[in-house]
């Protein structure tokens, strides 16, 4: 199976600071992949290289078997990769309707605004926020936004969605309904790539896990065996803690 | 109801060349450049959020490229299409240039750009008469006809710049503009073509700007740099979309035409402090009604139904 997004030795500096260093891994059509690492890792700008807010220093990006680095942002979103914000971007002027119609417009191939609107009403329906569809963006509640920006990006009908903190500053119950939300966007066919601090959320979704620690891919395979990989509990906790574990072992 | 009162407006506009003087019909016609004006500005002003004040500099440079080529010969209609193209394609120009900067710098970028061309034209005198200005061909037709035949052909303008404007508002064109406005990032990320987008936004705001020059150089029949690079046609279009409401289609228009109102009944009865008074009143209205005209319940008052 040809890997829908690959990265062959990213680098991103920021003067002289590297950001991002060597990077390389590939997420497989279908997959749930969880990107971690501590603050700072670099997962935010791993995502806004493949989104092309930033360009690559150096190395590639190849998305559905073509490259894609030193594509401009909405060229990028038309091929079918969508993302979502840590800090939540929505249109503030505009109805929930709007904000979803935008998406539907201009990367999900709806020809008229009106068009993008029909669009949008299924898409917020999805998502829980039809109710809201006619509100203010912003007037909408933290864990609405969220989801405004998953009906948003849903709107472009990806290929790939790369969900950053989606589940940031939720409560209990709210993310344990936006698991079933991002659940069933898997069984839409959309791969997801999720970066993701919280590991109750890692653990229950991602049949992968990449993890980043000050820009160096550390640890990559299953989600439970890379939580015991000695590496990323240092990353997390600090050497003083793995070697203090391994005395009690 | 709506629809009718903009027959209704239309019906006196064609209707008031025969019954006012031509006073009158001097000041309904600058009203309409103002229209015109105010209109195009909103387009990257009102509805793409980019401050521009490069207006001055589109409509002097329409007003000598009409001029000039009034000048070699071309007739007066093609030369304003002249006009409204070169601005155009100037500002597309342009656009590509400075549409990078945001906010300030974006404001500062198309400020220089009037005086800038300003200087060119004073000092290619053989071509543009430099600061001793340039002469027209002089119509031959009577004084009552002429204010007629110009008040006719500016409300044309003005009609082709109002259909473009709704049109523009309802297209995806108009609706990214509004997405750039709010968050040109997140408009990227979406899937629009930021720079395309503005800088269409940029050129519609200069074409009716440079048709509308080179028709004031015929109507006035003589111009000179200080006179059609004048800032305040850069100034006068945003304080109109401003106090009509920006973003919209009635918005400048009304802009437009409470602005011509207060300018000259302020001019008639501030005689030495004019500006001033005007002044004080855009400074008044912009702190007690931020958002324009359109923002008082005026569809209560006519009984029309919010959409």
């Amino acid at each position: 199976m040809n890997p829908i997004l690959q990265l062959e030795s990213v680098t991103r500096k920021f003067g002289g600071l590297t950001a991002l260093d060597e990077v390389s891994f590939q997420i497989n059509p279908g997959e749930i992949v969880g990107l971690i690492g501590p603050n700072g890792a670099g997962k935010t700008t791993l995502v806004n290289l493949v989104t092309a807010v930033y360009g690559v220093t150096r190395g590639r990006i190849f998305f559905d078997g073509q490259r894609i680095d030193g594509l401009k942002s909405h060229e990028i979103s038309r091929k079918g990769i969508a993302r979502t914000f840590q800090i939540v971007q929505p249109f503030p002027k505009m109805t929930v309707c709007e904000n979803v119609a935008a998406g539907a417009l201009f990367a999900g191939g709806a020809k008229s605004v009106n068009e993008a609107k029909e669009q949008a009403l299924e898409h917020l329906h999805f998502v829980g926020l039809a109710d809201l569809a006619s509100h203010s963006a912003a007037a909408l509640t933290l864990a609405n936004r969220k989801r405004l920006e998953l009906a948003k990006s849903l709107a472009m009908k990806p290929k790939l969605l790369l969900l950053d903190e989606v589940n940031a500053g939720l409560t209990n119950v709210e993310i344990n309904k936006a698991l079933a939300l991002i659940r069933s966007l898997a069984e839409r066919g959309i791969t997801i790539l999720i970066i993701e601090h919280l590991m109750k959320v890692v653990l229950a979704l991602c049949s992968r896990v990449v993890v980043l620690h000050h820009g160096q891919l550390i640890a990559e395979g299953a989600a439970t065996d890379v939580v015991r990989n000695p590496r990323v509990i240092e990353a997390y906790l600090g050497a003083h803690f793995v070697n203090q574990r391994q005395k009690e072992n | 109801m709506k629809r009718g009162f903009w027959i209704l407006a239309a019906i006196i506009v064609l209707l008031l060349p025969w019954v006012g003087n031509n006073y009158f019909i001097r000041l309904a016609t600058i009203m309409m450049l103002y229209c015109v004006l105010a209109l195009s500005w909103n387009f990257i002003g009102g509805l793409t959020g980019y401050p521009s004040f490069a207006t001055a500099a589109f409509f002097g440079l329409g007003a000598y490229a009409g001029a000039i080529s009034q000048g070699q010969g071309v007739p007066m209609y093609l030369a304003w299409v002249i006009g409204a193209a070169l601005a155009a394609i100037f500002a597309t120009g342009l656009g590509l240039a400075i549409l990078r900067l945001r906010g300030h710098y974006f404001a500062i970028a198309s400020l220089v750009v009037a005086d800038v061309l300003r200087e060119i034209v004073n000092s290619t005198t053989n071509l543009t008469g430099g600061g001793m200005g340039l002469n027209l061909p002089v119509l031959k037709l009577g004084v009552d006809a002429q204010a007629k035949l110009f008040y006719y052909c500016m409300f044309g303008i003005a009609l082709l710049t109002i259909f473009t404007a709704a049109y523009v508002m309802r297209r995806p064109l108009g609706f990214g503009l509004g997405c750039i406005k709010q968050n040109e990032d997140a408009a990227n990320i979406i899937g629009i073509n930021a720079t395309i987008f503005k800088t269409i936004a940029f050129s519609l705001s200069a074409v009716f700007v440079g048709g509308a020059g080179a028709f004031y150089a015929s109507w006035v029949n003589y111009i000179e740099p200080g006179d059609v690079f004048d800032i305040l046609f850069a100034i006068k279009p945003i304080v109109m979309v401003l106090l009509g409401g920006a973003g919209t289609v009635s918005g400048p228009i009304i802009g437009a035409i409470v602005f011509l109102i207060l300018e000259e009944l302020v001019w008639r009865n501030f005689l030495t402090f004019h500006a001033g008074v005007l002044g004080l009143i855009v400074v008044f209205l912009i702190f007690y009604l931020p958002d324009g005209i359109l923002d008082l319940n005026y569809r209560r008052w006519f009984g029309w139904r919010k959409n």
